[in-house]
This record gives structure tokens, sequence and C-alpha cells, in this order.
């Protein structure tokens, strides 16, 4: 099951500078454990100390915050395109 | 909207429109045209809360300068409000906004703080502080945390909705601030716990999120997210195409985060979201007048154009 994750800039230096990477995983805790397994860095910018994810990274799911979805819990299927953003404000 | 003895009193009361060309089939989208503010944009109801509640704390007198970081229709709209009453104001903005927000700021005599392209919105809160934090003789509203920026749509954006559209079932915004969802929501959902309230989140170039490490991310601590039921993100693509539909199929001439959420709001218009039959209010923040030079509305290839977008802060 392969899922493609978009990276931001400031997270490449865990992912030899790759901008997008290809996981796999049930669910976005499930991928986020198969990314850390090759890019170590990424478990600690993806989640907090709670093992939450990071309140100042958006991670989306086709274009879903999945804060909204199921959270850590949200479950993911073969294609689907997830995308991770800093937080960024506007006004 | 009868006459107004000033500016201020010219704040809100927008009219709201119906998109039949653009609506999905089974589904009414009604489009808020905050651009009709006396400024231009929805800020305005903003600063008016902003620069009346300090001045009921007695935080301003004549004279009093003013300093808010913005992307730009903030301190448009203070700078409005802060004339007539003789505030001098002071503008912290990220270099990579607009070139009419610039030239707006500086006929209205304001002094303008750029801070980094790199940093986008959050280098020009960070730069805002750090000025506000050495003078103590500066006021900062700050619409980023200041209750009276969701106040000022729980009193007025979403009371107006309610009353144009009051079988309402969902509201559809950008998120900038987060003050006009969280206000708007707030108030939609205690009339109707049942209406939905979904977020346009922009999603700019990588040149705008820049090499910033993430632990500097900003969220607003206005943002309630308790009030929103979905979050969906738009590319500067996508919110280009919509935004030129817009003109081309409604003649509707609006900013480019109106195209962000008029995507999201097509987007939500199916069953599994919302009932057939719902009627969805779309919030238009602003004209599309600042953002001609930026290329938004010329002939010529979407891509390219979009491109070129990617990199200007249109929230």
């Amino acid at each position: 099951m392969a899922i493609q994750v978009r990276v931001p800039t400031v997270l490449r230096k865990h992912t030899d500078g790759e901008k997008a990477v290809s996981g796999e995983g049930g669910t976005v805790r499930e991928l986020v454990d198969d990314l850390a397994s090759r890019y170590p860095g990424l478990r600690d910018a993806l989640l907090g100390q709670d093992g939450q994810l990071n309140r100042y990274v958006q991670t989306y799911v086709n274009d879903e915050d999945v804060r909204f979805l199921g959270g850590i819990e949200t479950p993911l299927a073969d294609g689907d395109q997830v995308s991770i953003l800093p937080a960024v404000a506007g006004g | 909207m009868p006459r107004a003895i000033d500016v201020s009193q010219a704040v809100g009361d927008t009219p709201l429109v119906g998109l039949p060309s653009l609506s999905p089939p089974g589904y009414s989208l009604w489009l808020k045209l905050e651009g009709l503010n006396p400024t231009g944009s929805i800020k305005d109801r903003v600063a008016k809360y902003l620069v009346e509640s300090a001045e009921r704390a007695g935080r301003l007198h004549p004279g009093s300068r003013i300093i808010e970081p913005t992307s730009g229709n903030t301190g448009i709209a203070l700078a409005a409000i802060c004339a007539p009453k003789g505030y001098k104001l002071t503008c912290v903005m990220p270099e990579n906004t607009s070139a009419e927000r610039r030239t707006l700021l500086a006929a209205y005599g304001v002094d303008i703080v750029f801070s980094p392209a790199s940093e986008g919105s959050n280098g020009s809160v960070r730069l805002a502080r750090e000025l506000a934090g050495a003078d103590p003789d500066l006021y900062m509203p700050f619409q980023y945390g200041n209750p009276a920026n969701p106040r000022a749509h729980y009193e007025t954006t979403g009371p107006e909705i309610l009353r144009d559209l009051p079988g309402v079932a969902a509201v559809v915004s950008g998120l900038g601030t987060g003050g006009t969802l969280t206000g708007v929501g707030r108030r939609l959902k205690e009339h109707d716990p049942a209406i939905r309230v979904f977020a346009a989140e922009p999603e700019y170039g990588e040149l705008v999120y820049g090499l910033r490490n993430l632990d500097e991310g900003f969220v607003p601590p206005v943002l309630d997210q308790a009030v929103l039921d979905s979050r969906i993100k738009v590319d500067s693509r996508r919110a280009l195409v919509a935004t030129r539909e817009l003109v081309a199929r409604e003649g509707i001439f609006a900013g480019v985060s109106t195209g962000a959420a008029l995507a999201v709001a097509i987007r939500v218009c199916q069953p599994r979201r919302l009932p057939e039959g719902s009627q969805v209010a779309v919030i238009s923040p602003d004209a599309g007048w600042k953002y001609l030079s930026t290329g938004a509305y010329d002939p010529g290839d979407v891509d390219t154009i979009a491109d070129d977008l990617s990199t200007t802060l249109w929230a």
C-alpha cells in the first residue's frame, strides 16, 4: 500500500533532500512509524512528546486536515496523498 | 445601508449574493461580499472593534501610535479607522505582499516596517512583538490574539448571515487569523448546532514556507478549532481557477482567497457532508483590486500565473 507524502522544505534535512517520499500504513500513525524507520528525524518533527501530532504542523490527507478526520488514527488507503505544512497565519 | 456619519459607521451590512452558475446541482451557494466595506475588506469590521475596544479600555488617546502585524488588509482597515481619530499607525508586514497593499498603506500615511518574505506572516508577528515590547508608548491591538477580532464577527457578520439566509446549513471562509470563522461559527452554532463550519487554508508555494523551524509555526490564539468541522487546504492554482471562474461566470471580481473559499464550498457540497438542498454561505473577504498586479486576472496560462502567485501572500 503506497502513500505519497509531500515533505516541506524545512523537513527535507530528514529525508535526504527528497520533496516527496513514499510510505505505507493503514493509519497516519502507522505511516509515521514506517517513515521513521527510514527517516528517523521525522518522528520528532511530526509528533509531540505525547505521541500526538505536533500542533505547529498541519498534516493533510487528500487536502483535509487530519485533526478533523481521525487525528493520528485517521485511516489511509492506497493512493492517498499526505501533505505536511508548517502552520502559517494571515490577516 | 442608510447614510453614515463617518467611515466607521459605514462598516458591515454587506450584500449576500447568490451564485446560480457555480452552485453544484442540488445546492445553493451564497457569497458575502466583504469587499464592499469602506476600505474594501472584511478587516474593516475587525479594525473598528479593535480600536473601539482599546478606547473603552483607556488605551488610546489623540496622538497615540498603534503598531500591528498584518499581511495588509487589517493595516489598511486600521488606517481608515485611525485617520479621523488622529491615531498614528505602524504596520509590520511581510515584504512579499501585493504592491497594492503597500501603496494603499502609504496613501494613508502609515509607516511600514517590512519583515522577511521567508518568514511569512509569522515573521511580522515576531517583529511587531519585538518593536512593541521595546516601546511602552506603542499600543498593539494584536488581531491574532485579541478577542475583539472574533467578537466583531460574532456580533455583526454572523447575525447578518442569519438575517439574510435563515436556513443556512454551512459557512465557508478562509483562515488567516481565524477570527472570522471563530466568531461567525460560534454565532451560527448557537443558533443551530447542526450548522457546519468549513475552513479554507491557503497553501502557498514552497518559498513562502521557507526554511523556518517548525516550532516557529504560529497558531493564532483567537482561532477556536472546536468551532471548525473541517479544514481543507487549497493551493494557489485551485484558488486562482475558482477566482477566475467567479469573474467569468458570475460577474463577481473577488480576491484570491475568495476563490480558495469557493473551491472548498464546491468540494463540500456532496450528500456525504451536507444534505441535498443545503444553502451555503461563503465569505468573500475582499475584491480583486488589490491583486491586479499579481497577474491573477491576466489572460494567459493558468499554471504560469499560479506559479507567480504562489509566492505572494494572498490571505
